[in-house]
């Protein structure tokens, strides 16, 4: 095998210009899909991680039909007592989870003592919520990011409010809001931080303490909008999903319809449509990928074997077995794309590295200054790689059969 | 036991609904360790004789045998391995592998074909380089070498693989007369040292002079056998 890699290499090597032309092709595409990947991948895993980990974690547990409502905040859609604790039993039984948000969602008003607006409330355990999304403090823009998120009596408003409102942290404000049963409340918070905004749903929602909430909302025992779940390694959704969507489709009301509903970020979130889109692009430009080095190694390849008749002849003649030919052109094509391919992969990993250095930022949405931090996990990387060393491969075994099957007398007649 | 043996040897080709016989009903042999040239005017037959010799183009009727073995029905991998075993080709064009060095190509049918291990295959390179008068030149490419010392290194390369055979088809038409007749001589001095059978093909009068055994083909009928001690055969 050896000597047939020697042979092909030197017969690159003699086409020099034509060996570097294509391989400079090859190189090409390769890098523009690990940049598309690296590029595209890291802005879709920052914007999945900044949704599951600032605001909506993995998973969620509703009361079933509360996310057809969501729009409008619904209190008459809590879970209960009894079905909180059902879930708390199956979630504590489940080791993939690292831990849960109870929260109550409100529609609320909100006063500065001058001016009214609305404004959306979660009402968190801040400890709970912390844990189960990590990034939320790191959104808070303005006021201090403490351990705790908030006490009782602090509220966390969307910058939105707080820059159209004139609010500033540290100021008193007052939240109004109507309970299940139409009563109205009120109640002052202490504004302890702005958040930033982002895209996606409770993205511009303020937070405050569950004691608050239920304060306000006069509720005595224990209601709850929804569970948000977190799990150790979110490679686990789709597992963790129908575990407890199972789990919990045993519970069922006294007209047998289920009682609860779970939802995984995907279909919580907006984003998920454009993840989706990003990875048909992928998909696409890996297609492209697949296309250039078929083309241009058929084509060379094609070339080789036409300007090589005479020698195809007399190596057939001397002995050597169609199966051997075949290799001697498959091999020639394997190595042009393998040459590509690591030419391609080193300048893209340079330039993965360059762009970092860079720091180079874009917006996104109402989001500014993002950082584009491209990253390529080996396994992208390897399976480039293999797609365009084997299409290298397969595209010469057309050229390299016709080869294989010549007859050596017209092949030796060949001028 | 004969080498080659032909008998009522026929080729036929089709060219759309025409069909030309390039070699009619031809009968000979060849007896080991000759020195045999077919002659003839271009378009004789000569090239077809030697490549259904060479199993590389069956015949269309008749029996052919060379080195014990029926070679008329052969399919296309055991004449690859037949080719590789028992006959060496010398090209007129030479035909040497352009990547290759001189020690490459003529190593290339041990190496490609036969599988032999490094150890036998360099020494068996160098004898043939050293007995063809190129054991100082096996590092140069067929670029860096005149014509004539192309078709010594081709000599060597078919003799390498201790062919029975070598087939050489028309091997000095690219030569001028000197490095022809040199080229000749070389071709008898190695049948004389490894016993092998020459068979070439020639319309050059005084390179088939040199031949001992003359087989004159025209329009595809062999019409006389010539051995150099003047007798001829009908």
């Amino acid at each position: 095998m050896l000597n047939v890699i020697k042979i092909a290499a030197r017969n690159l090597r003699r086409y020099q210009r034509r060996t570097i032309l294509t391989s400079s092709l090859i190189t090409l595409g390769v890098v523009a899909v690990l940049l598309f990947i690296s590029t595209t991948g890291s802005f879709k895993n920052m914007m999945v991680g900044q949704i599951t980990d600032s605001m909506i974690g993995h998973l969620q547990i509703h009361r079933k039909g509360y996310l057809a409502s969501i729009d409008n905040l619904p209190l008459n859609r809590n879970l209960d007592q009894r079905q909180v604790a059902k879930v708390k039993e199956i979630l504590s039984g489940l080791d993939a989870v690292e831990s849960y948000s109870m929260r109550i969602k409100l529609g609320a008003m909100f006063s500065n003592f001058t001016e009214t607006t609305n404004i959306r409330l979660n009402a968190v355990i801040p400890e709970q919520e912390v844990k189960t999304v990590p990034l939320l403090s790191e959104r808070i823009i303005e006021g201090e990011k403490k351990d705790v998120l908030l006490q009782k009596g602090e509220i966390l408003i969307p910058e939105l409010i707080a820059k159209g409102m004139k609010v500033k942290v540290g100021d008193n404000v007052v939240i109004v809001a109507n309970n299940k049963d139409g009563s109205v409340n009120g109640k002052t918070f202490v504004v302890n931080g702005v958040l930033e905004g982002i895209s996606g749903p409770g993205g511009r929602d303020g937070v405050i303490h569950l004691d608050d909430a239920k304060e306000l909302l006069r509720i005595n025992g224990v209601e709850i909008s929804e569970i948000a779940v977190r799990l150790k390694n979110k490679d686990d959704l789709p597992r963790i999903f129908s575990s407890l969507k199972d789990d919990l489709a045993s519970f069922t009301n006294k007209e047998g319809n289920p009682v609860f509903e779970v939802h995984t970020w995907e279909k919580l979130s907006p984003f998920y449509n454009i993840a989706q889109m990003i990875d048909l692009m992928t998909f696409f430009i890996k297609i492209m990928l697949v296309a250039i080095v078929l083309v241009s190694i058929m084509n060379v390849m094609i070339m080789a074997v036409y300007e090589r008749i005479n020698e195809i002849g007399t190596i057939a003649a001397i002995g050597t077995l169609p199966g051997k030919i075949m290799a001697l052109f498959v091999t020639e094509g394997f190595l042009l794309g393998v040459l590509g391919t690591a030419v391609g992969t080193v300048i893209s990993l340079i330039s993965i590295a360059a762009i970092n250095a860079a720091k180079l930022t874009f917006d996104f949405g109402r989001q500014s200054n993002l950082v584009l931090a491209p990253t390529i996990g080996a396994e992208d990387v390897i399976t480039i790689m293999l797609i365009v060393i084997g299409i290298a491969g397969a595209a010469s075994l057309q050229p390299a059969f016709k080869a294989a099957r010549m007859d050596p007398i017209t092949a030796l007649r060949h001028v | 036991m004969s080498l080659v043996t032909a008998d009522h040897l026929e080729k036929t080709y089709r060219i759309g609904e025409i069909s030309i016989k390039a070699i009619r009903d031809v009968n000979f042999t060849i007896e080991p360790a000759s020195f045999v040239a077919f002659v003839g005017p271009s378009g004789s037959g000569k090239s077809t004789l030697l490549n259904m010799i060479g199993c590389l183009d069956p015949p269309t009727m008749g029996y052919l045998q060379v080195a014990g073995q029926d070679i008329a029905n052969m399919d296309r991998k055991q004449a690859a391995r037949f080719r590789g075993e028992h006959i060496g080709f010398v090209f007129q064009d030479f035909n040497l592998i352009p990547v290759l060095t001189v020690f490459e190509n003529v190593e290339y049918p041990l190496l490609m074909v036969q599988n032999r291990p490094a150890q036998k295959r360099k020494k068996q390179v160098n004898n043939l380089l050293d007995a063809v008068g190129m054991g100082n030149q096996g590092d140069k490419y067929p670029s860096q070498i005149s014509g004539g010392q192309k078709q010594r290194v081709a000599i060597a390369r078919a003799l390498v693989t201790n062919a029975k055979l070598v087939l050489a088809d028309e091997p000095t038409a690219n030569l001028d007369g000197k490095t022809a007749n040199r080229i000749i001589n070389l071709m008898k001095k190695m049948r004389d040292e490894f016993d092998t059978t020459f068979i070439f093909s020639t319309h050059d009068t005084k390179v088939m002079q040199s031949a001992e055994i003359i087989f004159t083909l025209e329009d595809g009928e062999l019409l006389q056998r010539q051995n150099d001690n003047g007798g001829t055969h009908a």
